[in-house]
């Protein structure tokens, strides 16, 4: 046995010790007893793996995509079907619509990325006092959290942005508006279920504010169920702000937003399938890879929700 | 009284959830950066004009004041004015219904004709077929846009092979010789006994309805996979079996029935789901309803009507997602005891 593979063997045991010796053990040991479980699933690592291929081809999108994405040649690149110039043809206005797909792979993580870190939070929020709390606060809070969730979305979405005039940042808020509430449904599920353990007793009685108690000993452990929902909100989120760039009410043209693209693309639809074709298709892998992520996210941490 | 106490609740959660509707839609109307004096008065009406219309229009009360004035209007159907058609926005909204309900309602008709069996089959013959088909449709149903989808499905069977009829619901031909009698063209085309426009509604409709009732399918054939599992793992199965039942009647007139309870629920909001959806699908196939009316609103900033379409859709979503609650509190015998 060489040195390393038996250095490899001691890491593990140490991860997966059932004894561990500090908090950072302890963590780092449950994340790769979590990550053994994930890694197992072979369509979640697909997933994985072209998340992290959007990641890369949105950071590095000026060095990949081959042309310019603002810019085209009217008089010679005009409506070109996929070829080896063009892989994907080029638009009305003579652009090159790969170039345009990578430089919109941006707008369309920044969306995920600010719904979830703006929705997110206020889910947690409202669950974890909400559960804690109870009493009438829990009532008025679950009431709101109802109304909203008997909404509409998407239409509600459209409302807020004709409201506060179209454009990717309002699209965004519009959608975070919406899409809070299932989170703040499972952080208090959560809540609920640890709301009478002994060591919130505990806390309680060593004299800690309720406060400190919803921001560091709840709000940790409704993490891992918000984080699994929020993935697999992500692609809902895609497509809502797809939807919204579509109707012409999210990121507005020059930007190179996929659901923008979609509807451009609409116009020549019948004779130049491949203006819409290709921006679908990508809407489509993107959001896929966060369901199956999703799926294998919920598995490793939740095994309970396996079916 | 279970029942009673379910149907109190039930009206609590209604007047509750509409009324956060009307708030928000109130809410949205007033952040709106349209002032709705100047677009009425122009920007070069002397001080006592604009104050003057600002009393007529009720803007000098205080908010609750106005919310109540609004709440009594969008109560009696009054959504103001439309400044596209300057028709009263219930009038139009009346007109583009039905065209909605209409491609709802096949859309569910064919999500749950075949979602239903495909799912009781997924879950009878687990890992087969029919499972695996679910799980994939699923996963694509929740993951591509629906107005891509139509866009595709346009391309391919209106432009290529040209099945079907391509947008609009029937072709220029017909739409003046019919009398709108429901609004529904194919109950309007049967009952006038024009079969060849019934046809031509028919081919113009069977599209968009597919493209809905493709995602209700994927829903509800998921749903129903999850039922008939939970049911055919209870007693009263291998009691059936022991019994000596064959394994269609257990699985059709025992475990279905069982599972039809949370199905009905299912549907329904499925159903509610779709009449939200078609605001993009017909969008794509000019499909003159209701979801269309609110996009075209949108682009031409008649908040009247897109508050109005958005009321009127957001009531149809909340009473059809309350009452399948209801539903499913009052049929299952086992929710009424706890």
């Amino acid at each position: 046995m060489t040195e390393l593979a038996r250095n490899d063997q001691t890491w593990r045991a140490w991860l997966l010790s059932d004894r561990p010796q500090s908090r950072r053990q302890a963590s780092l040991g449950r994340l790769y007893s979590g990550w053994r479980t994930f890694s197992r699933n072979r369509l979640a690592m697909v997933g994985l793996a072209i998340i992290l291929a959007l990641i890369v081809v949105a950071v590095f999108a000026n060095a990949l995509a081959p042309y310019s994405p603002y810019e085209g040649d009217l008089a010679r690149t005009r409506l070109l079907p996929p070829s080896a110039a063009h892989w994907l043809g080029t638009d009305d206005q003579g652009r090159d619509i790969l170039s345009r797909i990578i430089h919109g792979s941006r707008i369309t993580l920044f969306v995920v990325v600010l719904v979830a870190i703006l929705a997110a939070p206020i889910g947690l929020l409202v669950g974890t006092v909400a559960g804690y709390a109870g009493g009438w606060v829990d009532s008025a809070l679950m009431r709101v959290t109802d109304i909203f969730l008997a909404f509409p979305r998407l239409i509600l979405a459209l409302a807020f942005v004709a409201a506060l005039g179209p454009g990717i940042e309002n699209a965004v808020i519009a959608i975070a508006i919406t899409s809070w509430p299932p989170y703040a449904r499972i952080a208090r599920a959560e809540t609920l279920t640890v709301r009478r353990a002994d060591y919130i007793a505990a806390v309680e009685l060593m004299g800690a504010s309720s406060w400190r108690i919803v921001f560091r000993h709840i709000m940790p452990l409704c993490l891992a169920s918000v984080i699994v929902r929020v993935t697999l909100d992500m692609a809902g989120i895609i497509l809502t702000a797809a939807g919204l760039g579509f109707l012409g009410l999210g990121a507005q043209p020059p930007m190179p937003e996929w659901g923008a693209l979609i509807s451009n693309g609409r116009l020549y639809v019948l004779d130049q399938w491949w203006v819409a074709a290709a921006p679908g298709a990508a809407i489509f892998i993107v959001s896929l890879a966060f369901n199956l992520l999703g799926d294998g996210l919920r598995d490793a941490l939740d095994p309970k929700a396996g079916s | 009284m279970p029942f009673l106490n379910a149907l109190v609740r039930f009206l609590g959660a209604v007047v509750l959830t509409y009324l956060g509707l009307l708030a928000v839609t109130f809410f949205i109307g007033r952040v709106v950066p349209i002032d709705p004096v100047l677009a009425i008065v122009g920007d070069r009406a002397p001080e006592h004009v604009i104050a003057r219309v600002r009393e007529e229009l009720g803007l000098n009360l205080p908010l609750w004041k106005q919310f109540l004035i609004y709440l009594g209007k969008v109560l009696q159907g009054d959504f103001g004015t439309s400044v596209l058609s300057s028709n009263p926005v219930m009038q139009d909204i009346r007109r583009v219904f039905p065209a909605t309900l209409e491609l709802a309602t096949l859309g569910t008709i064919i999500g749950a004709g075949i979602g239903i069996p495909l799912g009781v089959w997924a879950a009878v013959r687990r890992g087969g077929v029919a499972d695996q088909m679910v799980r994939v449709m699923a996963l694509i149903g929740y993951s591509v846009p629906i107005f891509w989808l139509g866009l595709m499905a346009l391309v391919v069977f209106y432009a290529r092979l040209g099945w079907v009829g391509g947008p609009g619901r029937i072709d220029v031909v017909y739409e003046y010789t019919l009398t709108p009698w429901s609004g529904i063209m194919l109950l309007d085309t049967a009952l006038a006994g024009e079969w060849e426009a019934f046809g031509n509604a028919f081919s113009h409709l069977i599209l968009p309805a597919s493209l809905l009732g493709y995602f209700s399918m994927a829903y509800i054939s998921r749903m129903t996979r999850s039922f008939m599992l939970n049911e055919l793992a209870q007693e009263y199965v291998v009691t059936a079996r022991a019994k000596g039942l064959s394994e269609a009647r257990i699985i059709w007139r025992h475990a279905l029935r069982n599972a039809a309870v949370p199905l009905v629920t299912v549907v329904a909001l499925s159903y509610a789901g779709l009449l939200e959806g078609s605001v993009l699908t017909e969008t794509v196939f000019a499909w003159p309803g209701l979801g269309l009316y609110i996009t075209n609103s949108l682009q031409n900033a008649d908040m009247n009507a897109v508050l109005g379409g958005t009321i009127v859709v957001g009531s149809v979503f909340i009473g059809l997602n309350l009452l399948s609650d209801l539903l499913y509190r009052t049929l299952d015998p086992r929710t009424r005891t706890r």
